[in-house]
Order: structure tokens, then sequence, then C-alpha cells
């Protein structure tokens, strides 16, 4: 008797299972597309980069050591994000506050770090306004920021979502989707630290 | 009823990672990272060699990442991630070697004078 209901609730979990690794797809596919995104920015950015218009390049504007603080910061928060994830599909409630409340302050002391460097270059007078090559600048790294400055906003909600009602199927979920956006986040970064400092700072 | 079982066993089966491998995939990141540094920091090379290694050491990292983060593989689980990423990254490249290849391409063959004379054709619009 007791069988058929148990083969019932396996079914229904599976069906739920199904369901949530299609969420996870399409959230994959939605991060493949944003790739796209940042890779035509990236092409500008190739484009414009010797567009100064008299203006300073990459090397005088840029400092090394602070970008490289930048980079390690954000890969940084990427492992805990890890650890994160471990602790979640544990269930264990306390260790995924504890991870993600990290990660979110790592993520606050990155979007800090480049805010600052963004008002420092606007205040000496070198915004976007002033040559092919800051207007690239500009969008590429502003549109990674905003990204996490979205992935920030999504966490603490998220959060909040975990202390209020705690481990929830839904909100396991979501935390699944926030941790690949979150990793991605961190890879796009690895190609602008590259790209944009490494290379700029030198040529 | 086993065949229900066996779906069970297969869904555990997805590969969630472990500490050792996030462990393994920070710290070679971290290097990675670190090491790219030096190599601008101390002026190691310069011009299209320190490019290369440059790019070459970033596209290590993005492979350890979807490994050891995302846990991309070619196992069944995970085909259809692999297959959308394979698409995205064909579509990356032609849009970023098409874009530099045109761009440069105009660029070698247009004179400053042309340049000049066709945005000014622009304006009158």
């Amino acid at each position: 008797m007791s069988e058929p209901i148990l083969t019932q609730r396996n079914e229904r979990r599976l069906e739920k299972q199904a369901a949530d690794n299609k969420t996870v797809f399409g959230f994959w596919v939605y991060i493949m597309t944003d790739c796209v995104l940042f890779a035509s920015l990236f092409a500008t950015y190739a484009v414009l980069h010797n567009n100064t218009y008299g203006g300073p390049a990459g090397h005088t504007l840029f400092s090394m050591p602070f970008a490289l603080t930048e980079t390690l910061i954000l890969l940084t928060s990427s492992f805990t994000c890890g650890l994160a994830m471990l602790a979640l599909h544990r269930r264990d409630k306390r260790q995924v506050i504890i991870w993600f409340t990290l990660t979110f302050l790592l993520g606050i002391a990155f979007l800090t770090m480049e805010l600052t460097e963004f008002r420092h270059l606007v205040v000496d007078d070198n915004s976007w306004r002033r040559s092919g090559f800051l207007s690239s600048f500009f969008t590429l790294v502003g549109t990674h920021g905003l990204h996490i400055t979205i992935g920030l906003l999504w966490m603490a909600v998220l959060l909040i979502q975990v202390l209020k009602r705690g481990l929830k199927r839904a909100t396991v979920r979501r935390l699944m989707l926030l941790s690949l956006f979150w990793h991605f986040l961190d890879i796009v970064w690895i190609f602008i630290f590259t790209i944009v400092y490494l290379m700029g700072g030198t040529v | 009823m086993s065949d229900n079982n066996h779906l069970v066993v297969a869904e555990h089966e997805i590969s969630r990672g472990t500490t050792k491998s996030y462990t393994i995939g920070f710290l070679v990141s971290v290097v990675l990272t670190i090491g790219a540094y030096l190599l601008v920091v101390n002026h190691v090379w310069s011009g299209w060699a320190l490019v290369f290694a440059l790019v070459a050491l970033a596209v290590i990292q993005l492979f350890v990442q979807l490994v050891f983060f995302l846990h991309l593989s070619a196992k069944s689980h995970a085909r259809w991630n692999l297959f959308v990423f394979l698409f995205m990254l064909l579509v990356v490249l032609i849009v970023v070697i098409g874009s530099l290849w045109i761009m440069h391409n105009l660029n070698y063959r247009m004179t400053p004078e042309q340049v000049r004379t066709y945005l000014n054709s622009q304006d009158s619009l």
C-alpha cells in the first residue's frame, strides 16, 4: 500500500527537479547571450582604444596595483560564492548566510573601487566625452559594473529571503542561478583586466 | 519503481563540485592572474609576444573557471550547456574577429583625406 504513494511522491519530486533543471538551463542560455553583448563591447573597445583624440591613453590613466586588487577581490568573491553553493547543497542555512554575506561584502568592495576610479577620471575631465577610447572604456567597464550592481541587489534580496523563510525550494533555485551569474561576471572581468588594464597599461 | 530509483541516482550524479575542486580553481586562478600581472609589471616581454602571453593566460583561466566553478563538462547532464556555450563561442569569435578585421582594413585603405571627405558628406545629409 505504501509503495504507490512513495512512487507518486518520487515522481512529483522528479518532475519538480526536471522543472528546476530547465530553469537553470534557461538561465545558462541567457548568460551565453550576455557573453555576446560583452563581446561586442570588447570589439568596440579594441577598435577604439587608440582613438584618444589628443587626450590621455590607458597607461597614463590606469593604476596597475589598483586593478590587480580589484581583480583579486572579485576572484575571492567568486570563490566564496562557490563555498556558499556547497553549503546550500548540504542545506546548511548558517553557512549559506555566512558565505553569501562575505560574497556580498567583497562585491561591495569591488564596486566601491570601480566607482572610485570612475569618479577620479570624471573629476580630472577624462570622462566618456573626452575621446572615443574613453567612451568605449566607460561603456565596457560600466556595463560590467551595472551587472555587478544588479547581482548585489539580487543577493541582498535572496539573503533576506533565506533569513526570513529558510532554504525553501524556490530560494535554493534562485541562489543557484545567482551563483551562475556571479561566476560569469568574474570570468568577464578576467578579460577586462587583461585587455583593458594589463594591455592598455603597457602598449 | 526500479526505473524511478535509477532516475533519482542520475539526479545525484550532477556535478556540484567539492571544497577541493573550488579551492583548486581559486588557487590556479590567483596564480594565473598574478603571473599575468608580473609579466606586465616586470616588462618580461613587449609587443605581440606580451599580447599573446596575456591572452593565453586569460583563456586558460577562462577554462579553469568554466570547469571548476561552473562545472561545464561533456557529461550527459551538461551536454546542452556545452552546445550552447560552443555556439556562443562561435558567434563571439565571428563578431570580435570580424569587427577587428573590417575596421583594420578600412583604416588601412582610407587616407585621412578620404575619411574627412566621407564625414563631411555625412554631415550634409
